[in-house]
Formats: C-alpha cells, sequence, structure tokens
C-alpha cells in the first residue's frame, strides 16, 4: 500500500512537473479566460488562484471520494463524483473564499482582479 | 479467544491488532451491571457466552454503498457479508445502530440497496446520518427512510435496557476551516432532553463524526462536541460511539468511553499517515482484515489499544 501510494504520488508529480513546464506556452496561447483548479487528496490545487474579471475556472475531483465547492452566497456546485467539474465565470473582482461543504477542512481562494 | 488475550504482557500492539481479524460485521456492545461493555468480534466464542445475559447490541458503520473504485470495487457485497455474520450469531443482539455513511452519493438506488441488505438482519436499525447521507439536492432521502420522528435534522433518544441512547447529527450545517458541528438548536436539545435524568443512568451517545478530537488536520471531530460532552459529564456511564473515520480507535476518559467503528465499505489510514484520509488500498487478500469495525476487547483500565488524541496531533 505504501509502495502503491508512492508511485501515485510519482505520477502526481510527474504530472505536475509537466503542467509546469507546459503552463507559460500554453497561458500564453490562450486568452486568459479558463483556469483549472484540481482536488487531489483532499486539497485544492492550487489553492489560491489569481485571475482577471471573466474568467472561467472550473474544478476537477480527481479523488475516489465526492467532494463540493461552495462560496458562501457566490456559488455552490453540486456534488462532484471521481472526475466530475463544476465551472463558475467570475463576473466582478474581489476574493472569493470558498470551501468543500463535506470536509470543510478543505480550503481554497479565488482572487479576481 | 483465549489464545488472544489482549491483556497478557508482551503482547505487542502489531499482534492484538492481527488478531482483530475481519468479523466482517460489527461491534456487539453488552450492558452488564447497567455498563455498556464492547465484547469485540461478535463471532468469537467470548461474545457468544458474554452475550447471554443482559442487552446486546451491535454496530455497525460506513457502508457507502455505492461506492465502486478500486479500496472495494463491491461496497454492496461486504455490506452483505456484514450482514450474513451478523445472522449468523449465536445470540441475537436487541438492536442495531448505524453511525452514518449508509449510502455514498445518496442516491435512491442507493439507500434501496443498503436497505435490502441490512433488512435482511432482521434487527431494529437505527441510524443517524454521514454526511455521504445527505448529498441529495432537496436532502430528503435519508429523513424521509430514517427520519421519521426526530428532530430537527434527525437527532432523537430511546431507552433500552435501562440505557438512555442519544443519535445525534454532526453533518449539517458544517463552516469553512471547521470540523463536524452540531449547532445550537441540537444542543439545546440535548441538554433538555438530559435534563431530570438520574445520573446513574448509562448513556450512550452516538453520532457520525467523532465527538472528540482525534485530527483537525482530516476534519476528524467535532466543533462543538465538548459542549455535548460537558452535558453528559456528571453521568456514571458515557460510551460515545462514531463512525467515520473508518478504523477502530479507543479512549478512555473518566468516565466516558469512545470508539470508532471500522467501516464495512472500505479502510482509511491512521492518522498523518497518508497524503490524506481518502479510501486506502490494500491487496485484495488484506481487504477483509480491515473492515466490518471487527472490535477490541474493552477493559476499563487497560489502556494497550486506547489511541490518545494528543499525540495524533504533533
Ligand atoms: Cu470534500
Amino acid at each position: 500500500m505504501k509502495t502503491l501510494n508512492r508511485r501515485d504520488f510519482a505520477v502526481d508529480l510527474g504530472l505536475s512537473l509537466a503542467a509546469a513546464v507546459l503552463l507559460p506556452v500554453t497561458t500564453a496561447r490562450a486568452d486568459d479566460t479558463s483556469m483549472e483548479v484540481h482536488i487531489d487528496n483532499f486539497v485544492f490545487q492550487p489553492p489560491e488562484l489569481k485571475i482577471k474579471v471573466g474568467t472561467t475556472v472550473t474544478w476537477t475531483n480527481r479523488d475516489d471520494i465526492p467532494h463540493t465547492v461552495v462560496s458562501a452566497g457566490k456559488f455552490r456546485s453540486k456534488t462532484l463524483d471521481t472526475d466530475d467539474k463544476f465551472s463558475f465565470t467570475f463576473t466582478d473582482a474581489g476574493d472569493y473564499k470558498y470551501f468543500c461543504s463535506l470536509h470543510p477542512h478543505m480550503t481554497g481562494m479565488i482572487k479576481v482582479e | 479467544m483465549s489464545g488472544h488475550d489482549h491483556g497478557e504482557d508482551g503482547v505487542s500492539r502489531r499482534k492484538v491488532l492481527e488478531c482483530m481479524t475481519w468479523a466482517g460485521t460489527g461491534v456487539l456492545w453488552t450492558i452488564t451491571g447497567g455498563v455498556p461493555r464492547s465484547l469485540g468480534i461478535i463471532d468469537s466464542a467470548e461474545a457468544a457466552t458474554a452475550a447471554a445475559p443482559g442487552m446486546t447490541f451491535l454496530q455497525i458503520s460506513d457502508s457507502h454503498v455505492g461506492f465502486d473504485k478500486p479500496a472495494n470495487p463491491n461496497a454492496l457485497g461486504t455490506l452483505e457479508e456484514a450482514v450474513n455474520k451478523i445472522n449468523a450469531m449465536p445470540v441475537k443482539p436487541s438492536f442495531m445502530i448505524h453511525t452514518g455513511d449508509i449510502t455514498h452519493l445518496s442516491k435512491a438506488a442507493e439507500f434501496d440497496n443498503a436497505d435490502r441488505i441490512i433488512s435482511q438482519s432482521k434487527l431494529d436499525v437505527h441510524y443517524v446520518p454521514g454526511e455521504h447521507d445527505f448529498l441529495d439536492e432537496e436532502v430528503k432521502f435519508y429523513r424521509e427512510r430514517y427520519g421519521r420522528g426526530t428532530k430537527g435534522q434527525g437527532w432523537y433518544s430511546f431507552d433500552a435496557g435501562g440505557v438512555h441512547f442519544i443519535g445525534l447529527v454532526n453533518v449539517v450545517d458544517l463552516k469553512a476551516g471547521g470540523l463536524g458541528n452540531l449547532g445550537a438548536e441540537q444542543l439545546a436539545w440535548l441538554e433538555d432532553d438530559l435534563r431530570g435524568k438520574s445520573k446513574s443512568t448509562p448513556v450512550v451517545l452516538f453520532a457520525h463524526i467523532p465527538l472528540w478530537t482525534v485530527y483537525p488536520e482530516w476534519g476528524w471531530g467535532t466543533e462543538d462536541g465538548g459542549r455535548a460532552l460537558e452535558y453528559v459529564k456528571g453521568f456514571g456511564s458515557v460510551t460515545v460511539l462514531n463512525g467515520h473515520i473508518h478504523q477502530v480507535m479507543q479512549k478512555v476518559e473518566g468516565n466516558v468511553t469512545f470508539h470508532t467503528a471500522r467501516s464495512t465499505a472500505f479502510p482509511q489510514p491512521a492518522p498523518g499517515t497518508a497524503s490524506s484520509p481518502g479510501p486506502m488500498k490494500v491487496e485484495d487478500a488484506k481487504l477483509r482484515s480491515m473492515l466490518g469495525v471487527a472490535s477490541i476487547d474493552f477493559k476499563q483500565n487497560e489502556q494497550r489499544l486506547a489511541i490518545i488524541d494528543t499525540p495524533l496531533q504533533g
């Protein structure tokens, strides 16, 4: 089980390294109107995101356990099962704190400028 | 069970854990002298004989019917194995407590399937909801099935065998960054429910998320659980049962015994031993040894298997 975890971790690490390398290219080409947050191991990744007004953020749950994405009074996803996605377009500037209503210790922040 | 005397010196914790093999069932409790005592693995000979006098009841938990990921592709199947074990028990318990997460995604079919299997035990079942049972848009499936006669979000109390049982709900209205939550309305009800009760009445509190702080980093605790424990402080015997963390943990604090049951679906890691509390993948051959809330012998002054929460936060 330890071996399994380590391998999972290594794969994840490989992917995020690849993503890190690819990111500048992707953002330079894209028009900055969409961003991604992943849920891995009960953590919003990245936990804080800075975006421009008009950006759509898409959360993807990559855990085996369902999660939600909730910002009080702003947005609330349905329960996201494994690989389910939730998108929200930010039309107003401000700080949007959010959390998982099933696992409230999971928190994140979207800063919209 | 004599070959596995947990009280014997020199028996390592590891060895003790090894002998807690798959019972596929739940924790069997018996009331002796007005005090609930866990009898451990329910199909053991000891349980059979010790269970003869007085009342016994069972606890099962975290069935997660609908869960089909690699940690256990057939959670309904292992629940059925658990119920088969219950049906094979030499002494029929008076009733069963289910401490929540009956389903995985609160779907109608999941509740149907869980009910079809659990009802084969032919036992009265007293439920409290887990957070996975409140996921439907209108949050009505659990309440329509199990909420009859309950207060608020589903809390209630009843008396059996001279013991006062209180089912609490700590999975609603959770706050960002917080833990499980009982809320002011439920706490007021609890205080009122206990008012006038003789302090010699044994009390069993049961809820899904631990009422004690097991590991706040993973949300394993209840924000205002301490308030509930204040209300039962003066009682001579208090037993607090929960699920949620899918592993056996026990702690004795004065007159209060805390006990966490295993899941019938999938194991979760010990606090802090993995990157998240998510389902733990183990070899197929090992899975059943980690399910089913097989239990430990509880001895009042035996701390060997008690896991005290303090070091877990370090
Ligand atoms: Cu969550």
